[in-house]
């Protein structure tokens, strides 16, 4: 039996959020307000992906199928794309490119200060991603991937910092990015106990 | 009950509604790529199941500048799916899809406080004795949108007149009607408003004659979701101080706790006068985006002080600091 192509598949099931959101706009479909719309779908997958990124080694743990983590990869950069996206959008919609109304968001506005920071680590880990980058940077590719933490963790104050009258939505991201991160440092603790027992 | 001139004579029927003309390319392009997507996008383009009854009243006329603006007005299909009304929901679209679980009739309103007549109002006795004129205002939210709303109603000041407030009386603070099992949102266990909803005016700000109880949009009695069967409308100030569905009146001497400002008083304050100047600490408000807008047009136009209203309405804060009573 041929081997399904689960990459493709992977690559079409991460693209249709975003085929969803550019439908809506193409048959202005998402109300009267369609730049808030797909600000905050691009931000809600971004955190998604994220999130989804960081299941990957539990899975693989836990799945006795180690293949998965080739998959990990694609759904980094897809968070990235989705990151990115709603930078772009800010950008556009809420400063109209203005260098001098950027900085003073950035600058003002802590919400947007960790949004872009989040963003920024993202970047370092979208631009080191590739094999070749993997190969060269050896070790220190490790280190730097960790920064992934970091960015799921201003992540979710950006998220935070925007809540107005209701948490529920901030509460349930929070919950599961302790949760993943919160595996880690289990994992960590034991392997310290493990290599002090040997 | 003949009461001025009525427009237009042509029946109802036979008008388009303005959604639909408004949205006549979309609607095309939805007919081109079939039915399925139509179906797909929800509610989007059928109208509101509430409110909606035609009203008696006299239009807004071009040249007052109490009644009248040139812009152009926000689609009746936006203004009644985009909405915030907590009590349904923190989604923008949720008060259109669960306000007609509120029941608006039969409605009351208790007035109390410093007047002289305290007592209890009901909603056909009140409109008996109000003339409804339209009032096409500017709506200016405090999260940096807008939109161009004609309303119909009356002003503030001609329903406190009837209960004659005292001489002690310098504010007046409203309540929006506060029932669980109609209003999902209220039974959100992550909400952290101290419902009913609360808001607030000094008595002068009541009594200017820009200060509305709107009863309609667009010439029909109001959608539940935009604050059935009676809301205030004050367009100077950002658009949480326009309280819906309202079910209480009091008029006191002290200044009344509301509820944004109980929530987060470094971030709304009691006047929440329009401002380009004051920012809210987690955004600017030099600008506003004017709805509908789109990708192609954002439709991004500066913020201007008190709306649009400043020669109406400076007066009334002539000597205070608007960076601290914001």
């Amino acid at each position: 039996m041929r081997r399904l192509p689960t990459g493709g598949v992977l690559f079409v099931v991460c693209a249709a959020p975003l085929a969803w959101l550019a439908w809506g706009v193409i048959a202005n479909s998402l109300g009267p307000d369609p730049v808030q719309v797909v600000m905050q779908g691009t931000g809600a997958w971004a955190l998604r992906f994220l999130l989804l990124t960081l299941c990957i080694t539990p899975l693989r743990r836990w799945s006795g199928r180690p293949a998965i983590i080739r998959h990990r990869r694609q759904l980094g950069l897809w968070m990235f794309s989705y990151a990115t996206l709603h930078l772009a959008l800010f950008a556009q919609a809420y400063v109209g490119w203005s260098a001098p109304l950027l900085w003073e968001e950035l600058a003002e506005r802590p919400y947007i200060t960790v949004g872009f920071v989040a963003w920024a680590l993202l970047l370092s880990l979208a631009l080191t991603s590739s094999r070749g980058a993997q190969r060269k940077l050896r070790r220190r590719w490790l280190q730097l991937h960790r920064f992934i933490y970091p960015a799921l963790v201003f992540a979710c104050l950006h998220l935070w910092w925007q809540v107005r009258s209701d948490a529920g939505e901030a509460l349930f991201y929070s919950a599961v990015a302790l949760l993943l991160l919160g595996l880690r440092l289990y994992w960590r603790i034991n392997e310290r106990k493990r290599g002090r027992a040997a | 009950m003949a009461r001025r001139l009525r427009y237009p004579a042509i029946p109802s029927s036979e008008i388009t509604p303005e959604s639909v003309y408004l949205r006549r390319r979309s609607l095309l392009k939805a007919g081109i790529v079939g039915a399925s997507a139509a179906a797909a996008s929800g509610p989007a383009w059928g109208d509101p199941d509430t409110g909606g009854e035609p009203l008696d009243y006299q239009p807004a006329k071009p040249g007052n500048p109490l009644a009248y603006t040139e812009e152009a007005l926000t689609p009746y299909g936006d203004i009644t799916r985009y909405c915030n009304f907590y009590e349904f929901g923190t989604g923008k679209e949720d008060p259109a899809r669960y306000a007609h679980e509120m029941t608006v009739d039969p409605w009351s309103i208790e007035v109390g406080g410093a007047v002289a007549r305290p007592g209890k109002l009901h909603l056909e006795d009140l409109l008996s004795r109000v003339d409804l004129e339209e009032r096409i205002y500017r709506l200016r939210c405090v999260e940096a949108w807008s939109m161009v709303i004609p309303w119909v109603g009356f002003p503030l000041h001609a329903l406190l007149d009837r209960f004659e407030p005292l001489g002690s009386a310098r504010f007046v603070a409203f309540r929006t009607l506060y029932r669980r099992e109609e209003m999902r949102g209220t039974r959100s266990f992550s909400s952290i408003i101290d419902w009913p909803y609360r808001e607030g005016l000094r008595l002068d700000e009541a009594r200017h004659p820009l200060t509305l109880l709107a009863v309609g949009l667009y010439g029909k009695t109001l959608p539940n979701q935009n604050g059935a069967p009676l809301r205030l409308v004050v367009p100077w100030k950002y658009g949480f101080k326009s309280i819906k569905s309202i079910v209480r009146i009091d008029l006191l001497e002290e200044q009344p706790a509301t509820s944004w400002q109980s929530l987060a008083p470094d971030e709304y304050g009691f006047y929440a006068n329009v401002n380009p100047e004051v920012d809210h600490p987690r955004w600017s408000q030099k600008f506003e985006r004017r709805l509908p807008s789109s990708f192609l047009r954002p439709n991004r136009i500066p913020t201007q002080l008190f709306n649009g209203y400043a020669e109406q309405v400076a007066s009334l804060y002539r000597d205070m600091d608007l960076t601290r009573y914001y």
